[in-house]
């Protein structure tokens, strides 16, 4: 029993911060959030040359074929950064479903439907990418793990919308247990500047596909790990804030009510990542739903420690304290909210006869 | 990473699940601090040491199984899960062994733990006194230097199982010129000595559950002093290491009473307290995670976390059993019991201030 991150995963995390430290990944969040993708795009296509979009692709595709440990580390440490763009959907969601659709003697899964051809990736002529077909699932997951497209997906009731459909090169639809391309439809302004939410209808039928399940909560996974990350950043500057904040003749670190505010800040986000790391070993629906529970409520709680110790300056938008604290609470109430998944805790639980 | 039990592992497990069934007595033991209480949970201690099962990770040379800290989490689960009794031990067993597993001297191992292990010598905790409560360094309670020993004159108060304790470790003033927590030492004291009473004090469920000690020239030899004199304090906080940490609030606990409470609900509890149960339950599982985790934490955290985990599981169950809590033993006791746990082993404010300066590098 074990729930301490290999050697190789700990470095994989460092590498990550590094290269998004030195990504200007801000900078690309306030043009994504202004519709130019570029800049953003840019930073996808550097962790695309790190691994991260290949994590779950297999290894016939061109990814790596990783486990979900490996896509909670990264995953983290894009929350960490408060990366723009479709997280979950791209590292988790979308290439488990594709992969799903995916034949093992890699012919086409899905027979009919038109599908744009992938030479045509990129040349939309300001037109979003629409998907008519899922054939050759095998070519997307290899676009998705190049980096090439990002992914995104709506799957209602806890995804009612796809994320940044407007920066995907593939878009799906999941209902239970299928899935299909999706037909994007008018796009809505989130309270998280970066994301735009769209609304997606299916293309055509939808398909058989087991892995819906499984995707779901890898991708609800995916998202608490992303908000453990931010969680973290926000204690971070809150700290860095206490320390250098003077008022009344000194840091406002000093005062008990600043100190034991981010101090229960931290024990929650202590707390939170064990149910995390054991949730990335079984990925059982109890699991998964008690770590985006404790992730969502530990990085909330840091989010308004944050915001509370910064005061004012917290709540400008040149700050920037807020490309955390609105992102914490989208995710939070994105791939089920804190309610649905304290409900299939309880629900889960009642399957269970013995002591676990 | 993984969640996997080795074979041994289970095999203990399912040796400590059978013996507890077949074991655990049907009916709650006295009270601990009673004069009966005190007989049945001592001789509950010897039943459990001969089944090799009261202190399964010491060495075998102590009354130990020389067992990985797995197995004593994984013993703990099962004690907790099959309701049996409180340990009257605790204090020795889970704060005083690790002090001198870290601090003793083979020789005071060799005297102290044996007899500790199988219920013959309960210990008592002599912390706090009347003017040094959340301010420990603060104590005025004199350790004067004599021939061979040490002559203990103050007061002590707030100290568990004292009512039926045996003996007592603590920290004394042994150099009247030094200030704060330098001059201390630590030391265990016999409370049948000459010159100790023992005035039991009354908790808010009625019984006497700790103790104030008062010592008036009681003499202790220099082979109870554990780590070098003078070096209390340092001693004193591994210590309190220890009783912040899991050694002392196993996962068990919590996770057992998290299930209990689940239960409760699910047999017709309030539905708009769903909500408070799932926490409940998430909780005690990240409690759970965290110590099988294998993560060095911080102790002030760890206190943290599981004493506002237990008042907050226990108001929880209260009204999911609703008008009836009140007259529910188990639960109405348990949450008066875990009222306590944000104030002992240092309070919850001075644990957030020691994480606000350690953990997070605030300023003072």
């Amino acid at each position: 029993m074990n729930l301490v991150p290999a050697p190789e995963q700990a470095s994989f995390a460092a590498a990550l911060h590094d290269l998004l430290s030195a990504a200007e990944v801000p900078a690309a969040a306030d043009r994504w959030a202004d519709g130019d993708h570029g800049p953003g795009r840019r930073v996808w296509e550097r962790l695309a040359g790190a691994g991260v979009t290949g994590l779950a692709v297999p290894e016939r595709w061109g990814g790596l074929d990783a486990g979900p440990a490996d896509l909670v580390i990264a995953a983290e440490e894009l929350g960490h950064h408060a990366v723009p763009g479709p997280v979950a959907e791209t590292l988790a969601a979308v290439p488990v479903l594709l992969a799903g659709l995916s034949k093992s003697d890699g012919r086409p899964a899905l027979a009919g439907g038109r599908l744009p051809s992938m030479d045509r990736l990129g040349e939309t002529d300001g037109r979003l990418p629409l998907m008519a077909g899922l054939d050759e699932p095998g070519r997307w997951l290899r676009a998705l793990a190049e980096g090439r497209i990002l992914g995104t997906l709506a799957a209602p009731p806890w995804l009612p919308y796809a994320v940044d459909a407007d920066a995907a090169g593939v878009v799906l639809f999941a209902d239970r247990g299928a899935i299909g391309a999706g037909r994007i439809g008018a796009a809505r302004c989130s309270l998280d500047r970066t994301r735009r939410l769209f609304e997606v209808v299916p293309a055509g039928p939808l398909e058989a596909c087991p892995a819906v399940g499984r995707a779901l909560d890898l991708g609800a996974l995916v998202c608490a790990a992303q908000l453990l990350g931010a969680g973290r950043a926000l204690l971070e500057v809150a700290v860095a804030h206490a320390r250098s904040r003077a008022q009344f003749g000194g840091p406002i670190g000093r005062f008990q009510a600043v100190r034991h505010r981010l101090a229960d800040v931290a024990v929650g986000l202590e707390f939170a990542r064990p149910l995390l790391y054991a949730a990335a070993v079984t990925v059982a629906p109890r699991d998964v739903s008690a770590a985006k529970v404790a992730c969502s409520d530990a990085a909330n709680r840091a989010a308004r420690a944050a915001l509370q110790v910064h005061g004012a300056i917290g709540y400008t938008q040149e700050h920037g304290l807020g490309r955390w604290l609105t992102k914490v609470r989208a995710l939070s109430l994105s791939w089920g909210t804190p309610a649905d998944h304290r409900a299939r805790v309880l629900a889960e639980l009642a399957k269970e006869d013995g002591w676990n | 990473m993984n969640l996997d039990l080795p074979p041994d592992a289970l095999a203990f497990r399912d040796e400590v699940r059978d013996w507890l069934a077949a074991n655990v007595p049907a009916e709650p033991l006295p009270p601990v601090d009673t004069p009966a209480g005190d007989a049945a949970h001592r001789a509950w201690e010897r039943r459990l040491a001969d089944a090799g099962l009261a202190v399964v990770s010491w060495p075998a040379r102590y009354g130990g199984r020389d067992a990985p800290a797995l197995h004593a989490l994984l013993f703990e689960e099962e004690y907790h899960a099959a309701g049996a009794p409180i340990r009257i031990g605790q204090n020795g067993l889970f704060l005083l062994a690790p002090t001198l597993f870290a601090d003793g001297t083979a020789e005071q191992r060799e005297r102290i733990l044996p007899p500790m292990a199988r219920g013959d010598q309960v210990w008592a905790q002599a912390w706090s006194e009347p003017e040094a409560g959340s301010d420990l360094a603060a104590i005025r309670s004199r350790a004067e230097r004599v021939e061979g020993g040490w002559r203990l004159t103050g007061q002590k108060t707030w100290s568990s199982r004292a009512v039926v304790a045996d003996r007592a470790f603590g920290l004394f003033r042994s150099d009247p010129r030094a200030e704060r927590h330098r001059g201390l030492t630590y030391l265990m004291v016999d409370l049948r000595a000459a010159g100790v009473t023992v005035r039991p004090i009354r908790q808010l469920g009625g019984e006497a559950g700790f103790a104030e000690i008062f010592l008036d020239d009681v003499f202790v030899p220099d082979a109870d002093v554990i780590g070098a004199p003078g070096d209390g304090w340092r001693v004193a906080m591994s210590t309190a290491g220890h009783e912040r940490g899991p050694g002392l609030r196993s996962p068990g606990r919590f996770s057992a009473a998290a299930r209990r409470l689940v239960a409760a609900w699910q047999e017709g509890g309030d539905p708009g307290l769903r909500d408070r149960v799932a926490d409940a339950w998430i909780g005690a599982q990240a409690y759970r995670m965290h110590a099988f985790a294998g993560v060095a934490a911080s102790p002030s955290m760890v206190k943290l976390f599981w004493s506002e985990l237990d008042v907050g599981l226990h108001e929880t169950a209260l009204e999911v059993l609703g008008p009836r809590a009140e007259i529910d033993r188990a639960w109405a006791d348990g949450y008066l019991f875990a009222l306590a746990g944000p104030i002992y082993a240092g309070t919850n404010e001075i644990q957030r201030d020691i994480v606000a300066t350690r953990a997070l590098g605030l300023p003072r």
